[in-house]
């Protein structure tokens, strides 16, 4: 049998704002998700930009929620409330684009 | 009647721009705290005019703003308002300004789920809050369009953004790219009806022309022309030709043409101030030295004169007015005269009304001197250029400006000429007459309002001295 692969570690930031329906479900989805994928290590940062509105400028948000993949390079962007996972798969480039 | 025009609501406070002429066709300026939509196609202006608005506001009114690019970063907004003497690094600096590319590629973004824009609303609210900004520029917001699939969600933040913007109390300015049956393409008119505003860049006969329309003012009464405007190195000004109304202040001051003998054709003390003056002639009669007579004797008393030369560079005009012993250098080396050279072909009618306003305004002369006037035809009909010399007229006349305009008599009967006399006050022909083998010059007032003029035809020389009036022809006595 091989060794088993280290498992590459993912660094994901989750924009939202405030307690909202949206940010909520993002958050819930977000976790739901990454426990359910097994091939990756997740550290998820959840960052409020109601209490903190100066960053929404400094990493460009515009859409809220917004999660951004900081690692592995390159950066990528997923906007919405994570309600669909095949987009998800997309957008983390865990799947190909059509 | 219905759509008559309404005097501007009582309480319709309004946020001056501080474009030249802007702000006075549309009676103080912007809806104070409410959007107002800009339009017109690539390279129309309407970044300029934005930016142009929020340093204004941050420099002479005491209003810091934020400009939201959603095209070009911070660093090229900068840039390309440099041209026009607007320092904004030093305005952010002072935090009298804040600049927010916001970057919007949907190549790059997946949607997965419900959205909406909450982020661009918390950076600007947050940009608002940081320097307690009174205006805001989104330029250009159709970006979004092409950045969000979902266009319910984008329509419904839109019309969101455009609430808030009003519950925020900022005065702003959203500019749009001209659409193809729409106002802008993507129909930003439906979310900003209190002003919306049109610039266009328009070429007739391969020469370029700025123009300015209010297509709407909700509750204010605007000029509904389209106005001229220009951008120049001082920023932008808008020329506003509203009313032709005959109500200028009449001055009963009179200023002297500066050549010994001639104030004294004239009712004994020369032209009246604020009054236009034509001076005809055929090639080499002497215009432009009667006209150097003048701003020399006025620069000379301190006042300022600004020489529009359509047909000579202002070097060749002070070498040719030294020949006749008038030096003009020592008004220029002073800042007393200033002359503004252009081919008249360099652009058209409109914009060279409007540049003439722009130093009028600016440079705020006693006396203007047009030379000639006559070039003009080349860049437009007999009834255009009739109408921007009586624009020009109306407009010196309004500031007190007294008028010299240098006219080439070619033809026996000018007509063209005719037709301007009537704009003009007072009319001096210069002749030059063949008798016994000789070239003699001679001065004639056809006409002058408001004095009881000489009826001499003076014979004249060029010399060292300039134009000196010699004796009157024996046959000019008597009427």
């Amino acid at each position: 049998m091989d060794a088993q692969p280290v498992k590459e570690v993912w660094e994901l930031r989750l924009y939202v704002a405030g307690q909202t329906p949206k940010s909520l479900a993002a958050i819930a989805n977000l976790k739901a998700f990454c426990e359910s994928d097994g091939d990756h290590l997740y550290t998820i940062e959840v960052i409020d930009l109601m209490a903190n509105p100066g960053l929404a400028k400094r990493d460009d948000i515009v859409a809220i929620p917004t999660l951004v993949r900081n690692l592995p390079e390159p950066i990528r962007r997923i906007i919405g409330d994570l309600s669909k996972r095949d987009k998800i798969l997309i957008g983390l480039d865990i799947a190909p684009r059509q | 009647m219905s759509f008559a025009s309404v005097p501007d609501r009582a309480g319709l406070a309004k946020c001056p721009t501080g474009v030249l002429g802007f702000d006075q066709i549309t009676e103080g300026g912007l809806p104070q705290g409410r959007p107002t939509l800009i339009c017109g196609g690539a390279g129309c202006g309407k970044s300029l005019f934005a930016a142009t608005f929020l340093v204004n506001g941050a420099i002479l009114y005491d209003e810091p703003g934020v400009f939201v690019s959603f095209e070009e970063t911070e660093d090229d907004i900068a840039k390309n308002v440099a041209s026009l003497g607007f320092d904004l690094p030093a305005l952010v600096a002072a935090g009298k300004l804040a600049l927010d590319h916001v970057r919007v590629e949907r190549g790059e973004i997946e949607e997965a789920g419900d959205y909406d824009l909450e982020g661009l609303f918390l950076r600007l609210g947050h940009a608002i809050q940081t320097i307690g900004a009174k205006r805001v520029v989104l330029d250009t917001i159709e970006t979004l369009f092409g950045g969000f699939t979902n266009m319910a969600v984008l329509r419904g933040e839109l019309r969101r953004l455009f609430r808030w913007l009003k519950d925020q109390g900022v005065t702003a300015i959203v500019t749009g790219e001209h659409g193809e049956r729409m106002l802008t393409r993507h129909g930003l008119e439906e979310y900003v009806s209190d002003c919306v505003v049109v610039l266009e860049h328009r070429v007739v006969a391969q020469v370029a022309t700025r123009r300015l329309r209010v297509l709407k003012y909700r509750g204010s009464v605007h000029g509904t022309n389209e106005y001229p405007f220009l951008i120049d190195e001082h920023g932008m000004s808008v020329l506003p030709v509203t009313s032709l109304r005959l109500d200028h202040e009449v001055s009963v001051e009179r200023v002297t043409a500066g050549i010994p003998g001639l104030d004294g054709m004239l009712g004994g003390l020369g032209f009246f101030r604020g009054s236009s003056v034509l001076v005809s002639g055929t090639s080499g009669s002497g215009k432009s030295t009667l006209a150097a007579h003048l701003v020399h004797s006025a620069c000379g008393r301190g006042e300022r004169c600004a020489y529009f030369a359509f047909e000579e560079s202002p070097g060749q005009i002070v070498r040719n007015m030294r020949s006749v012993g008038i030096d003009l250098q020592p008004w220029r080396d002073a800042g007393t005269l200033r002359f503004v050279a252009a081919r008249p072909t360099l652009w058209g009618l409109e914009s060279h009304l409007a540049r003439m306003y722009d130093i009028i305004e600016r440079f705020r002369p006693s006396i203007v001197v047009v030379d000639p006037i006559y070039t003009l035809a080349a860049v437009g009909t007999s009834s255009e250029v009739h109408s921007m010399l009586l624009r020009f007229v109306d407009l010196l006349k309004s500031r007190g400006v007294t008028g010299l305009f240098v006219s080439l008599e070619s033809g026996n009967i000018d007509v063209e000429l005719a037709s301007i006399s009537s704009l003009m006050d007072t009319w001096i022909q210069l002749r030059l007459l063949e008798e016994n083998g000789v070239r003699n010059r001679s001065l004639f007032v056809l006409k002058s309002r408001g004095m009881a003029h000489s009826n001499a035809v003076r014979p004249f020389t060029l010399g060292p001295g300039g134009i000196q009036l010699g004796e009157e022809h024996a046959m000019a006595e008597g009427s």
